[in-house]
């Protein structure tokens, strides 16, 4: 498909040495691992020491890049190097509770994590809210960004982001959980813990009481007093939760990070797109491009759906209608159903393109079937870069 | 078709057109004078897009006419305008939100407590399905739930252990045993919608095993944008095969009054049913797969100009015409 948007090149982007950090992102759905994984692979075979962060791999995905362990540490692919032997690829998937247990551990005497680690609010925190995985992918994006600072293990980390309901929750999760765990809210709770409840006005007094009894309603005593004491717990140990959301955060509006930009031509998935292009914006945060996935090929031909139907009823009206004329009217049926899919997905890309005409893209079609090995990977490569023909 | 059935919860992989099934079945069963609701949870405003209306208010509103007479309601819920409602519901607490939304706490319970924010959201779906079995006069016929994708539907469902990990004894835990009892019982089903296509499939594969490992009722497959054979068996065949007579094409071009110079139209032609015969290939395959799941199917073609309002009602029709009432 051919849009009217200047082209992203994949092969200029890899091979931007000062680029570091490369972070896919996109609505569900629209091939964001893959595309990370294909991206990766390139990377490694141009010669780059590459580190892919999955967060949800398909399990075919996993198995093509020899993932089958989820240990939540980065494993090398064997057998994928760039053409003067320089160049590897380490794969991971993010395990999210582990992350987080590793961060308490990190950080609080063996005593104190014990206690962290058994607080019921802890478990449910660190194994199901929706944000923690974003925070969590933060988190170990920063840990591999250290370990290469450290001793040189990776020149490229690329990050799948976790399938949230907007791809937007990638950026704002993290600060989400870090200000709710070093807010105002987590103060009053554990405020009687702290005798910091004395001196405050009468009517802070009665908020305060209404607050506790409707949360108390609400929750019941139990769980408070379990946020109560993990707070407590943790604000002893290690705070600034939002010092270390902060620092990630930073990290993505330096140079040496890059964002991709994932959709497929649907009208959501561009809509996604289009709010993730603009916040980028808004953040100064580098954007390298679009690479909108699974659009149907067509117009090679310029022969277009209505003029493909009006013949293929000029057949079918034919007198002495045999099997051949059959055939025929049934392929340009075919090809104008193609048309019609291609003009609906052009006519979406090009609704993106307009509004945001500076930003580069580039196509990949929809292929017959998914990506089982390390070759398919490396074919979306290629199609990604342009180096292939559909 | 899953008669007593109250709550219908709509999920699917990303990028399957869950929200376009949740509507085709929300109106397919409005007809014949029947008022459905339809609701979203994710703060998408995907019905709204579909439906080509403003965007949703935390408010139930008439959004379409069916066929006979019927209507299809809609209602966007999110979790903090759920979390006064409820607090107004059982304990007459609407005029505290400010208070508890300056403190942090409506942030805390709809964002950060884990289980909690899904405990609203399903609630609040509960809640319309208790006005059914209490017969009262703004009772729906049914309630379609478009719900998180598939990788998340189990956990979103399954309320009770989400809650319980947080509260073993307490109003929450009574709340989340009510909204349970509702979920898991037969009055509920659970829908996936997938594509024929290898992830989409090995997903709803996957997400169905999940709901039965938590008890949680599963209704139907919804197999969206399946592509009719546009070519016969036999043509098919030398289709894959790259067998199809292109000198006779063209010859046939001819008397269709397209001239094909060089031969471009030809080939391509023969491209494209090549790849044709491989895609109708892949979507047997994955079909049998699907079938052997043994749950009730319904395949909804692709409606190649995209879906707007009238494809939702032959979409909605479809359905009707294969016994969903």
């Amino acid at each position: 498909m051919k849009l009217n948007a200047p082209v992203l090149e994949i092969d200029e982007l890899l091979g931007d040495m000062s680029i570091t950090i490369i972070v896919c992102t996109g609505a569900g759905g629209v091939g964001k691992t893959t595309t990370a994984a294909a991206l990766a692979l390139r990377a490694a075979e141009q010669g780059r020491d590459v580190c892919v962060l999955t967060i949800d791999p398909a399990k075919r995905l996993a198995q093509a890049m020899g993932l089958s362990v989820l240990d939540n540490t980065p494993r090398r692919v064997e057998g994928v190097c760039g053409p003067d032997g320089k160049g590897s690829l380490h794969a991971m998937m993010l395990d999210m509770k582990r992350t987080f247990d590793e961060v308490v551990e990190g950080n609080a005497d063996p005593e104190r994590a014990q206690a962290i680690l058994e607080n019921p609010f802890y478990q449910a925190l660190s194994s199901s809210f929706a944000g923690t995985q974003e925070y969590m992918a933060m988190e170990k994006l920063g840990q591999l960004r250290a370990k290469a600072d450290e001793d040189g293990s990776w020149d490229l980390i690329i990050v799948d982001t976790p399938p949230s309901r907007s791809a937007l929750d990638f950026l704002d999760a993290p600060e989400r959980l870090g200000s709710f765990l070093d807010g105002r809210f987590i103060r009053i709770l554990t405020a009687p813990a702290r005798g910091a409840g004395r001196g405050i006005g009468k009517i802070a007094a009665f908020s305060f009481g209404l607050f506790t009894s409707v949360l108390n309603k609400i929750l019941g005593s139990q769980v408070l007093a379990d946020v109560g004491s993990f707070v407590a717990a943790i604000d002893t140990t290690f705070g600034g939760f939002r010092e270390r959301a902060d620092a990630t955060y930073t990290l993505l509006q330096a140079a040496g990070t890059s964002f991709v930009v994932i959709a497929a031509p649907e009208r959501d998935a561009l809509r996604e797109a289009a709010f993730f292009v603009e916040r980028l914006k808004t953040d100064s945060m580098p954007l390298a491009g679009l690479v909108l996935n699974r659009v149907q090929e067509g117009n090679e031909l310029n022969l277009s759906a209505e003029q493909a139907t009006a013949s293929a009823e000029r057949l079918e009206k034919l007198e002495n209608l045999g099997a051949h004329e059959r055939l025929t009217a049934a392929l340009l049926r075919l090809h104008a159903n193609r048309q019609r899919i291609y003009t609906r997905q052009l006519h979406l890309a090009e609704r993106f393109t307009a509004a945001h005409p500076g930003v580069a893209a580039t196509t990949v079609p929809a292929l017959p079937e998914d990506v089982h090995d390390i070759s398919g990977l490396r074919e979306i490569g290629d199609l990604l870069a342009k180096r292939r023909e559909p | 078709m899953w008669p007593g059935v109250a709550l219908h919860v709509v999920s699917g992989k990303g990028g399957t057109g869950k929200t376009t099934v949740a509507a085709a079945l929300a109106l397919a069963l409005a007809h014949q004078g029947k008022r459905t609701l339809l609701m979203e949870v994710e703060d998408r405003q995907g019905i709204a897009q579909l439906f080509d209306t403003p965007p949703l208010p935390y408010e139930e509103r008439k959004i379409a006419v069916a066929p006979g007479g019927g209507e299809v309601w809609a209602l966007a819920i999110n979790a903090q305008e759920a979390l006064l409602d409820y607090l107004d519901i059982f304990y007459n607490l609407r005029r505290a939100g400010s208070v508890l939304r300056r403190m942090g706490a409506i942030d805390f319970a709809t964002t950060i407590a884990p289980g909690l924010r899904d405990v609203l959201l399903t609630g609040k779906a509960c809640e319309v399905v208790r006005r059914i079995d209490k017969r009262a006069p703004n009772a729906y016929s049914a309630i379609v739930l478009d719900a998180p994708p598939t990788g998340r539907i189990a956990r979103f469902l399954n309320v009770n252990s989400e809650v319980s990990g947080l509260a073993k004894v307490g109003p929450i835990r009574n709340h989340a045993d009510l909204v349970m009892s509702v979920i898991s019982s037969p009055r509920t089903a659970v829908h996936l919608v997938t594509l024929l296509e290898e992830m989409p499939v090995q997903e709803t594969a996957d997400g169905v095993a999940e709901l039965r490992a938590a008890h949680l009722p599963v209704g139907g497959i919804f197999v969206n944008m399946t592509r009719q054979p546009m070519l016969t068996g036999e043509q098919l065949q030398e289709a894959r095969s790259g067998t199809l007579p292109a000198e006779i094409i063209e010859q046939c071009l001819n008397e269709a009054g397209l001239g094909d110079s060089g031969g471009a139209i030809v080939s391509t032609l023969l491209r494209e049913a090549n790849e044709h015969a491989l895609r109708v290939d892949l979507e047997a395959r994955e079909s049998e797969r699907i079938v052997e799941l043994g749950l009730p199917t319904f395949f909804l073609p692709l409606i190649s100009e995209g879906i707007d309002l009238g494809g939702l009602y032959e979409l909605a029709n479809l359905l009707r015409e294969a016994g969903v009432r």
